[in-house]
């Protein structure tokens, strides 16, 4: 996929600073991402009922996902950037999922 | 917390380097005050020198100052808002003039105060020589969230005077009336979003400089707790205040576009704008409490000579507040109108976050437990602090208790309990700061004796000020009420008469510093026998603090180290 | 993973000596440029000699990631009361969905996912040195930003058209959720549509200082971080185009 240089201590001045992603991967992340658009426009036109949301809301989770881990990559980033995106987005749903104890009970 | 982190840290130990030396250079000039001409690499005193400093010293002074300022201008209005409130009757203000001020007191106190007071002040000054570093990862960042401090202060005092009169929507701003009010809000909430920026950088800042700038074999179990309290703090900053800063803007579409979000007349829900505001207020009375008890935790086993008790404790409960915190915004609605699991459930959640607090107040108790006491100013502060914070803290389990609070919300009962943990906590963690750092800011020492009458006076006028207000809110007096019934009076007038004690104590307090800093014996290099970094430092503390990394040292380990002068 | 620091005596004593503390445009880029314990390995040290501050690449992408969570918070809180408000009013909202373009939303999504790709793409030209296809790709993102937001005026356009303007009395009129739909709509549309320009501008800015060769395959932290917010505009669109256009 990708070289991984600066991972090994001959590149300690860069402190694992990871080598450039290569074209042909960020292509394939972005034909990815393309054709999860297409399913989730053309998923709409199928009345799954309750179901429509979910997919809809996985789809846009997964294309939000590839962006995040290639094309920001944080998938090559060390453990601490990535606890602390997960601990964001736990933030987040903590924020939403607690508000719907209220609004959930009450509309 | 983080392995890699770790590893490249103690990977260089055996670093060559010792203690910082002074060097002759310009460098090792006292970072404020007259300048020796003749030398090179000083910073020079003119006042763009100050305003566009990048030095981390310099922007915590620059903190203190319009904080010490913003502190005034809410003090006078506050004291303003017991005046009138001595007497039954319509005196001194008019109903809108009340309004108004009390909204003042809040948005200034919160917002331009309590929020930005430990961290951007003591917390700019100590955090990097706490870890061994000569600035924050960001300097010039941390000089951009300065101005943005000064344009927010700014816009704020500017609502007052323009437009169709100062805010009066109390401070937080609930809809609908924050939506249809014709005085100045629109203004008001822009200025709480830019302060809110402020704190979101100083927090990214601090977050940044605490993971990358730690000196080699400052491992996080050698962090000083103020720099783990900080830490905490920066988290909630960054991932609390961005709510705000939505919920502000909100207010300003509402009322500008008329999106009609939170108006009920189309559909919205007003209790929604509730939930927005507390999903960020409530984690920031972490945001104001947090620093004080890192101060408190930095203080307390120095002057007791001995080692902190349960350090892992309450390095951890810092962070745990700091999550939970984010559990239990929804307390503040429980009459609201919300609905009953919500109610259960928050009241529960509440009740968890109380426990990390706790463990921090038995922790500080065992270190002096035994110790060897002096019981100096900041010690003093800190000891208030501990009792305040104490009586602020279990009078808010009364609150958090669903059944009790519908008694006694949005009662003097409330404006009690939230003056006990955020100026009795706070407030004197602030104070103790001042008391403790002040030598190796200013170069100078204060008057202990004045000092300890000034702390005196401010515990007993915060408790004559506050305490009677517990028992009017359990009478049922309301609170932003402007007139009140006969039955509350003789309690309003001694409240009234606790606000100028309290005043006269803080003035002495003001006083005796100002003269120390003036006129004071020149300072040791540790007076008061620390062992973090900043200690090790020369008195005034110099531009450039370390030449070379310093060695990590145990920071709460006195072994070797008396207080000196 | 061990990593190795060089010996920081070569930092120490530059970095208070930096008086310039001027406020600049870059004051409030500073995650760009931060302080660093990591002083300059000779290597390092030949690109590096006259930066006023010595970077510390790690600490620039920690601050700007920081920086991001702040932005999903932001978001986070329109996200909310979206999800509330749809709990409420499930009809008004299906109903307001329908009358969205798909295909504009398609078309907006598939121009903003392919500048993203070029953003990403315009970091590896930089730091294999190609600097002119760094700047095609980076020309591109903006006019793909310029296109979103044509796209974005022509849509906003058509719905004032339809007298949907807040604040109206034809707002005003609609059924009780609906309105909430549409001044969600416009909330959360605007303030991403006022993140797409500042990230345009952004990259704008970082072109200009790759051309001067501020920015350059050894010190590409810059450009890194403005992909990483234009990234993060995308993402907020990639939630947004099936909130609005797709659920109904």
């Amino acid at each position: 996929m990708t070289t991984s240089t600066g991972m090994t201590d001959k590149h300690g001045a860069h402190e694992a600073q990871h080598g450039p992603l290569s074209y042909r991967l960020l292509l394939g992340i972005w034909l990815g991402l393309m054709a999860l658009t297409a399913t989730t426009i053309t998923a709409t036109r199928i009345d799954l009922g309750f179901l429509n949301v979910v997919a809809a809301m996985g789809i846009a989770s997964a294309k939000a996902g590839l962006v995040i881990f290639f094309f920001m990559h944080l998938k090559y980033e060390n453990r601490l950037i990535k606890g602390m995106a997960l601990t964001a987005f736990v933030i987040l749903a903590i924020a939403i999922g607690l508000t719907f104890v209220d609004v959930g009970y009450r509309y | 917390m983080d392995q890699t982190d770790q590893t490249d840290q103690t990977d260089q130990t055996g670093h060559p380097d010792q203690t910082p030396s002074t060097a002759a250079s310009g460098a090792s000039q006292p970072f404020f005050g007259p300048q020796n001409p003749g030398a090179t690499g000083g910073k020079g005193s003119g006042l763009a020198s100050w305003i566009f400093s990048t030095d981390h010293k310099r922007i915590g002074l620059l903190y203190l100052g319009l904080i010490g300022l913003m502190f005034t201008v809410a003090l006078v209005l506050g004291l303003i808002l017991r005046l009138k409130l001595m007497t039954p009757g319509s005196t001194l203000l008019t109903p809108q003039q009340y309004n108004a001020m009390f909204t003042l007191h809040g948005v200034i106190m919160v917002f331009m105060v309590v929020i930005p007071s430990i961290p951007a002040s003591f917390g700019n000054i100590f955090l990097p020589l706490q870890i061994g570093a000569n600035d924050v990862s960001f300097p010039r960042l941390n000089n951009f969230s300065w101005w943005l401090y000064v344009l927010g202060m700014t816009l704020a005092i500017t609502s007052i005077f323009t437009g169709a009169g100062a805010p009066d929507t109390g401070w937080t701003f609930y809809v609908p009336f924050s939506e249809r009010t014709t005085t100045n809000v629109s203004l008001a909430v822009i200025a709480v979003f830019i302060l809110g920026f402020s704190s979101i950088l100083t927090g990214l800042n601090f977050i940044t400089t605490v993971h990358r700038l730690r000196t080699p074999g400052m491992t996080w179990k050698k962090l000083p707790l103020f720099v783990w309290s900080l830490y905490a703090t920066g988290w909630i900053q960054v991932l609390a205040t961005p709510i705000l800063g939505i919920t502000a803007l909100l207010i300003f579409a509402e009322r500008v576009l008329h999106l009609g979000l939170f108006d009920p007349g189309l559909g919205g829900d007003p209790l929604l704008y509730q939930h927005l505001f507390w999903i960020y207020s409530h984690p920031a009375v972490y945001i104001m409490i947090l620093p004080a008890m890192g101060v408190i935790s930095e203080i307390i086993p120095v002057f007791a000579r001995k080692p902190i008790f349960g350090y892992n404790m309450i390095a951890f409960s810092s962070l745990a507040i700091a999550f939970a915190g984010s559990l239990v915004w929804a307390h503040h609605m429980f009459t609201s109108g919300m609905s009953d699991t919500a109610v259960l459930v928050f009241s529960f959640l509440t009740f968890v976050v109380a426990i990390p607090s706790a463990i921090k107040v038995f922790n500080w108790l065992s270190t002096l437990y035994k110790g060897s006491i002096s019981l100096d100013p900041p010690l003093l502060f800190s000891l208030g602090f501990i009792f305040m914070f104490s009586i602020g803290g279990l009078t808010g389990l009364v609150l958090g208790a669903a059944g009790t609070d519908i008694h006694v919300h949005d009662t003097y009962f409330v404006v009690a309990h939230f003056h006990y943990v955020i100026f009795g906590g706070t407030g004197l963690g602030m104070f103790a700061a001042m008391h403790y750092w002040f030598p190796k800011v200013f170069g100078r020492m204060y008057d202990h004796g004045r000092a300890a009458w000034a702390f005196w006076l401010i515990l007993l006028g915060m408790n004559v000020l506050y305490f009677p207000m517990f028992i009017m809110g359990l009478q049922g007096m309301p609170r932003r009420y402007y007139d009140y019934l006969p039955q509350y009076a003789p309690l309003q007038m001694l409240s009234t008469w606790g606000s100028w004690l309290l005043a006269v104590g803080l003035g002495l307090m003001f006083w005796n510093l100002y003269r120390g800093c003036r006129f004071g014996p020149r300072a040791t290099q540790n007076p008061w026998g620390g062992a973090t970094l900043e200690w090790t430092l020369p008195t005034p503390l110099p531009h450039e603090a370390f030449h070379h990394d310093p060695e990590a040292p145990e920071p709460y380990d006195y072994k070797g180290i008396n207080p000196d002068g | 993973m061990i990593r190795k620091r060089p010996s920081p005596m070569i930092t120490r004593g530059s970095i208070l000596m930096d008086n310039s503390g001027q406020m600049d445009n870059s004051g409030q880029m500073d995650a760009l440029g931060p302080m660093t314990k990591t002083g300059p390995t000779a290597e390092h040290n030949a690109t590096q000699a006259h930066a006023p501050h010595p970077k510390d690449y790690h600490a620039a992408k920690m601050g700007m990631w920081l920086f991001l969570f702040t932005e999903i918070l932001l978001f986070g809180g329109l996200f909310l009361l979206y999800a509330s408000y749809r709990m409420r009013f499930p009809q008004a909202f299906h109903a307001g969905g329908q009358t969205l373009d798909v295909f504009i939303g398609g078309l907006n999504t598939v121009v903003l996912i392919t500048s993203s790709l070029t953003v990403a793409m315009s970091i590896t030209a930089l730091r294999r040195g190609e600097i002119i296809r760094c700047l095609w790709l980076l020309s591109f993102t903006v006019a793909c930003a310029g296109a979103f937001m044509i796209n974005k005026t022509i849509e906003w356009a058509a719905k004032f058209h339809h007298g949907l303007i807040p604040g109206s009395e034809h707002m005003a009129a609609l059924p009780h959720g609906q309105s909430v739909f549409y001044g969600l709509y416009f909330a959360m549309t605007g303030l991403h549509g006022i993140h797409v320009v500042i990230g345009a501008s952004l990259l704008v800015w970082v072109m200009l200082l790759i051309k001067r060769g501020k920015v350059t395959a050894a010190d590409f932290v810059l450009l890194e971080n403005a992909g990483l917010y234009w990234h993060i505009v995308d993402i907020v669109w990639i939630f947004l185009f099936p909130l609005f256009y797709l659920i109904s």
